[in-house]
């Protein structure tokens, strides 16, 4: 007997939605066995996961307000994979949007008119993620250096920089200690919308919708994906690989900058530890698990918002670590991973004797 | 400096280095058979929590040694399986492996301890320095090289062994084949896939002591996030060795180094804040990436395997 995948003349639709939906049910099959090697019941560890996230009205919300910054830097990451720039520093991007950010509440806000704090506010977050997603862009477009070490190495410094500054420089000399800035200014806090859900999640979906536009309607778009799909046409079409390298990763990086805004602006009102708790890290099961679709961004998103509230929800009720979440969402991607192959590949299981015959088809 | 100074700064270079260089040359035999395993920080994470556990609970570091060589099999596994036969993207696959590793590790470490409690904090048995008769007493270099735990000294052995593997064995041939051009090899008759499952295997078990050594020797005990990114610079330096054993040994003591200075600058109590002093190993791996990029002549020398990343499919040979 011999496995053998056979390449489709057609990709199959119906895999892209299918794939995770089971991925997830199958990742749930996962999580139980290990919840029960840890001797824990998984459907009581399930139950409090599915009321916790989605059970009532401040869960509901809860859900939302983590989707925020996971759809931002999920777009973030799925333009940047989408034409293959392995970018896996949106940790470090949605860092120093918080920090940009946190700069103007703390030290410019009085200067400005109150109105216009928040619009400078989301502009320097944009453009500080921006431009700490340019230097690894230029370092791989014009030096070839490697941009998954550079960009992950740039997590680790944003993060650093972030705790620098909340330890250091500006900290709270009100705050006794605590770790963290001064608590920002009335005009620097985004308007809560329901719950803590705050005007972040209409950024979120304005954003998911202009980048569909951009990939799926517009000249640019085009481009990027022809870079990611089949580089060598790119480069006879004269498309300008390294630009539209710099440019991806601009907008990627203001993505990234966006969440970081919204996250001190909107929920923390202040520049503390917190920020940086791995949302750019899941971004990139959500761009992936939504095969880096702009509009299924949306949904992975607040998916995997509820999964992150649902693990929190865990640790509270039932003591189980929250990592658990964690552990499912790695399980998610490995399925995903694995389901994708449906979409180019046929699957057929040849007896022995047919084999050779099978082999000279597919030649 | 006195000797003595120069002595513990090398002491704590080579220890630092030990972990790094495992992960390293487990990386290295990886790629040299084509596949790219991002997974190294997940191994390495799970590797050290379950070592650490095991050992905890069975009182024995042995153990927990050879159970973490055992994780880091089945997750490489799990790479070479969704990589090789599944075809997944070798780039997002890696990444998963370290989400989940990452995942994995924090549960367990809120969750092996005595009664369900967490691993922060503990004291398990460890690796123990153990000086070697004769040659410590070679000044400087004896009581820092020859005063080291067994991993080490493993490692010592190990490294000539698998350079000269690489370079000199028809086998290390073969394996070379496989990643520079997988369609040569299998018209020699190396069987390309087997070959890529069985080398991303041993590089896993490689990653796993790279995790248990961090947790029973260097650090000796459990912490969130004992890896802080060690998986990463592995990776670099696979690419700062240019794919070759001996050099990455050069680069793991670089960066052993720069772990020694930061001790060093803190225990003196430097007026630098302990942020910018921890950002170090990270400012200085992307200083070193993009030094050994630099330039069309230092790239010709690279050697990276050249089929490093790309799937090999029989099927679809024209």
């Amino acid at each position: 007997m011999n496995i053998v995948l056979e390449r489709r003349l057609e990709k199959a639709r119906w895999a892209v939605v299918i794939v995770p939906i089971a991925s997830f049910l199958l990742a749930l099959v996962f999580g139980a066995v290990l919840l029960l090697a840890f001797g824990i019941n998984p459907l009581q560890a399930y139950r409090v996961m599915v009321s916790g996230s989605l059970g009532d009205q401040y869960a509901l919300t809860e859900t939302l307000v983590k989707a925020i910054p996971l759809i931002l830097t999920g777009l973030a990451v799925a333009i940047a994979f989408r034409m293959l720039f392995w970018n896996i520093g949106a940790e470090g991007q949605l860092a120093m949007g918080g920090i940009g950010a946190s700069y103007v509440a703390l030290f410019l806000s009085d200067s400005l008119p109150d109105p216009l704090t928040i619009p400078v506010m989301i502009l320097m977050g944009m453009l500080a993620g921006a431009l700490w997603a340019l230097i690894p862009a230029l370092l791989k477009a014009y030096l070839e250096v490697n941009e998954i070490l550079t960009t992950l190495m740039m997590n680790y410094i944003a993060i650093l920089l972030v705790e620098y500054l909340y330890l250091g420089p500006w900290r709270d000399p009100e705050g006794y200690g605590f770790p963290g800035s001064a608590p920002f200014p009335q005009e620097a806090l985004l308007p809560r919308l329901w719950g803590r859900v705050h005007l972040g999640i209409i950024f979120a979906v304005l954003a998911a919708f202009i980048i569909w536009l951009i990939m799926n309607r517009s000249q640019w778009g085009y481009e990027i994906r022809l870079i990611g799909e089949n580089p060598r046409a790119a480069k006879y079409a004269g498309i300008d690989a390294k630009r539209n390298m710099v440019l991806v990763m601009l907008l990627s990086g203001a993505l990234s900058g966006l969440a970081g805004m919204a996250e001190v602006s909107g929920i923390a009102r202040r520049l503390y530890q917190g920020l940086t708790v791995g949302y750019g890290f899941t971004a990139i099961i959500v761009a992936w698990m939504a095969n880096l679709n702009p509009l299924g961004v949306v949904f992975v998103g607040a998916f995997m918002g509820a999964l992150t509230v649902g693990g929190d929800q865990l640790q509270v009720a039932m003591g189980i670590p929250a990592a658990v979440s964690l552990v499912l969402q790695g399980a998610i991607l490995f399925f995903v991973l694995g389901g994708w192959v449906f979409i180019n590949y046929r699957i057929r299981i040849l007896r022995s004797g047919k084999q050779k015959q099978a082999g000279e088809l597919n030649e | 400096m006195n000797e003595a100074m120069i002595v513990s700064l090398l002491t704590i270079t080579i220890r630092a280095g030990v972990s790094l260089l495992y992960a390293t040359l487990g990386e290295i035999f990886t790629e040299r058979s084509g596949i790219l395993n991002l997974g190294v920080e997940g191994i390495m994470m799970t590797g050290a929590a379950t070592a650490f556990a095991v050992a905890f609970h069975s009182d024995s570091a042995w153990l927990g040694l050879g159970v973490a060589m055992l994780v880091g099999a089945m997750m490489s596994f799990t790479h070479a399986f969704l990589t090789i036969t599944l075809r997944a993207d070798q780039v997002v696959t890696g990444l998963a492996l370290t989400l989940f590793g990452t995942g994995l590790a924090s549960f367990m470490g809120q969750r092996l301890g005595p009664g369900g409690e967490t691993m922060v904090g503990l004291q398990g048995p460890v690796f123990p320095r153990i000086p070697i008769p004769v040659l410590e007493d070679i000044p400087i270099l004896g009581p820092s090289m020859f005063n080291q735990d067994v991993l080490a000294y493993a490692l010592y052995l190990l490294l000539p062994l698998m350079w000269f593997y690489l370079r000199k064995t028809q086998p290390g041939l073969h394996l070379r084949a496989v990643g520079d051009n997988p369609a040569a090899a299998d018209v020699l008759g190396v069987p390309v896939k087997l070959s890529r499952y069985l080398y991303t295997i041993f590089g896993g078990c490689l990653m796993g002591v790279a995790g248990a050594h961090l947790s029973m020797a260097y650090l000796q005990g459990w912490a969130q996030n004992i890896t802080g990114g060690r998986g990463w610079i592995a990776i670099a330096l696979v690419i700062f060795a240019t794919w070759d054993p001996l050099r990455a040994a050069v680069g793991a003591l670089l960066f052993g180094g720069i772990n020694a200075l930061q001790f060093r600058l803190q225990a003196a109590g430097t007026t630098i804040p302990s942020s910018f002093l921890n950002m170090m190993p990270y400012f200085f791996t992307i200083l070193v990436l993009v030094l050994i990029t630099w330039g069309e002549a230092v790239r010709k020398r690279l050697g990276a395997p050249a089929a490093l990343g790309i799937p090999y499919i029989r099927e679809e040979k024209h």
